[in-house]
């Protein structure tokens, strides 16, 4: 892990006001951002873990806990969430057993709302993947995570 | 040099210093929570407002940051600033409704509760003036702890909210927090104190025998000032 870290501190040649691409380029690695990468990255960059700690919580994109395969963001926007993007997390949440914010245990789904995507025209919008399905509604919501080969949670408690 | 006005009174002072500075040299008080001789001010608790006449426009400014200039005008206690500043105290009140600090200042102001503003209940006694972060990594020099997450979340805390393999147990966080949120315990004896969740030892002075500072504090200042161990084993008073 070590290694990777000073790799990708050295793509930046070390210089501390890159942290934030720094650590968006280490959760790309390792999915989320483990404890000791960056508490190396703290070392690497000579800027004390306090700092570190301070960006990485502030921003909502860095995830201290390991996220799924499958990333869903839904958008919770003004618009989206007039059009029913509420009842649509509920979908979301009740199918894979989770609550907003949080990965299945099986690291295969992490659900997460956002605020404004800036696609509102498209509104409700789910984000799966990276990639967008716009008008998006309870149904289509429920087809997307049953493609995505999950089977109904209630399926999945019995192994 | 400047020549302003505070209070009714002519004062002559040095350009580029802040309005605080010059009225507390002057002796007008004028209430703070955010500074400290050994901090660049922030302006982060608002306490400190006063009134400024510039020409024709009079404004509610920061004094603790507004630099004094040439015909300033000045009112540390007019009705409109003791408005805001009672309304900032009971902003920051309702917040801290434990601070014994706060409740003090505002008995001092007669400022009581605002029913308007529900008290939080989570007794958290701080402000977020962020003197204890700037403290800990410009005067101490260490940045064991630093503001964590965001909005109503946010709060001082160590890395991972954990015990800090930085922290050299100084307390000065705790001594500068204005509002008593740092909570630093020593044992009865004085042979430990434990702060952000970690406990220190204490080392003893080789003259009078008592303890006097953090063992981890010592061997800091003696490996960052290159000044040998031995050189510090003995407390302020007996030296
Ligand atoms: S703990 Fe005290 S010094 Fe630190 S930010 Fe809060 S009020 Fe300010
Ligand atoms: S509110 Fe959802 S994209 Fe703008
Ligand atoms: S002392 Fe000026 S804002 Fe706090």
């Amino acid at each position: 892990m070590e290694e990777k870290v000073i790799e990708i501190v050295q793509r930046y040649s070390g210089d501390k006001s890159y942290l934030v691409p720094i650590l968006q380029d280490v959760q790309r690695e390792f999915n989320y951002l483990p404890k000791d990468a960056l508490f190396s990255v703290s070392a690497h960059l000579s800027v004390p873990i306090s700092r570190v700690y301070e960006v990485v919580t502030f921003y909502k994109a860095f995830s201290l806990k390991p996220k799924g395969r499958n990333q869903l963001s839904l958008c919770m926007g003004t618009a989206c969430h007039v059009r029913g993007a509420e009842l649509i997390a509920r979908n979301v949440e009740d199918f894979l057993g989770i609550k907003e914010g949080d990965t299945t245990a099986d690291l295969e789904y992490s659900f997460e709302t956002v605020g404004c995507l800036g696609a509102c025209a498209l509104g409700p919008v789910l984000v799966v993947n990276g990639e967008y399905h716009g008008h998006m509604n309870i149904a289509k919501s429920t087809k997307i995570l049953k493609k995505l080969g999950k089977k109904v949670a209630t399926d999945d408690e019995q192994d | 040099m400047v020549n302003l006005t505070i209070d009714n009174r002519k004062i002559e002072a040095e350009a580029g210093r802040t309005i605080l500075e010059v009225a507390r040299e002057n002796g007008i008080v004028i209430p703070t929570l955010c500074t400290h001789e050994s901090l660049e001010p922030t302006g982060s608790c608002r306490l400190c407002v006063v009134e400024a006449k510039q020409g024709k426009r009079t404004r509610i400014v920061t004094s603790c940051l507004y630099p004094v200039a040439e015909g300033l005008t000045v009112d540390t206690k007019s009705e409109r600033v003791m408005n805001v500043r009672r309304l900032v105290l009971q902003l920051l009140l309702a917040r801290c409704p434990e601070s014994a600090q706060l409740k003090e200042m505002a008995a001092e102001m007669g400022v009581g509760a605002e029913p308007r503003f529900t008290p939080d209940k989570d007794n958290v006694k701080c402000i977020l003036c962020r003197m204890c972060v700037r403290t800990c990594e410009k005067v101490v020099g260490v940045s064991a702890i630093g503001f964590s997450y965001r909005g109503t979340e946010k709060k001082v805390c160590t890395p991972f909210q954990e015990e800090s393999a930085t922290c050299i147990g100084c307390g000065a966080c705790a001594y500068i927090c204005p509002t008593g949120h740092i909570e630093m315990e020593t044992t009865k004896t004085g042979d430990s104190r434990t702060i952000w969740g970690r406990t220190f030892k204490m080392a003893t002075c080789t003259v009078c025998g008592r303890y006097f500072a953090p063992e981890d504090q010592l061997k800091y200042i003696s490996r960052t000032a290159d000044v040998p161990l031995e050189n510090l084993a003995v407390c302020i008073s007996c030296r």
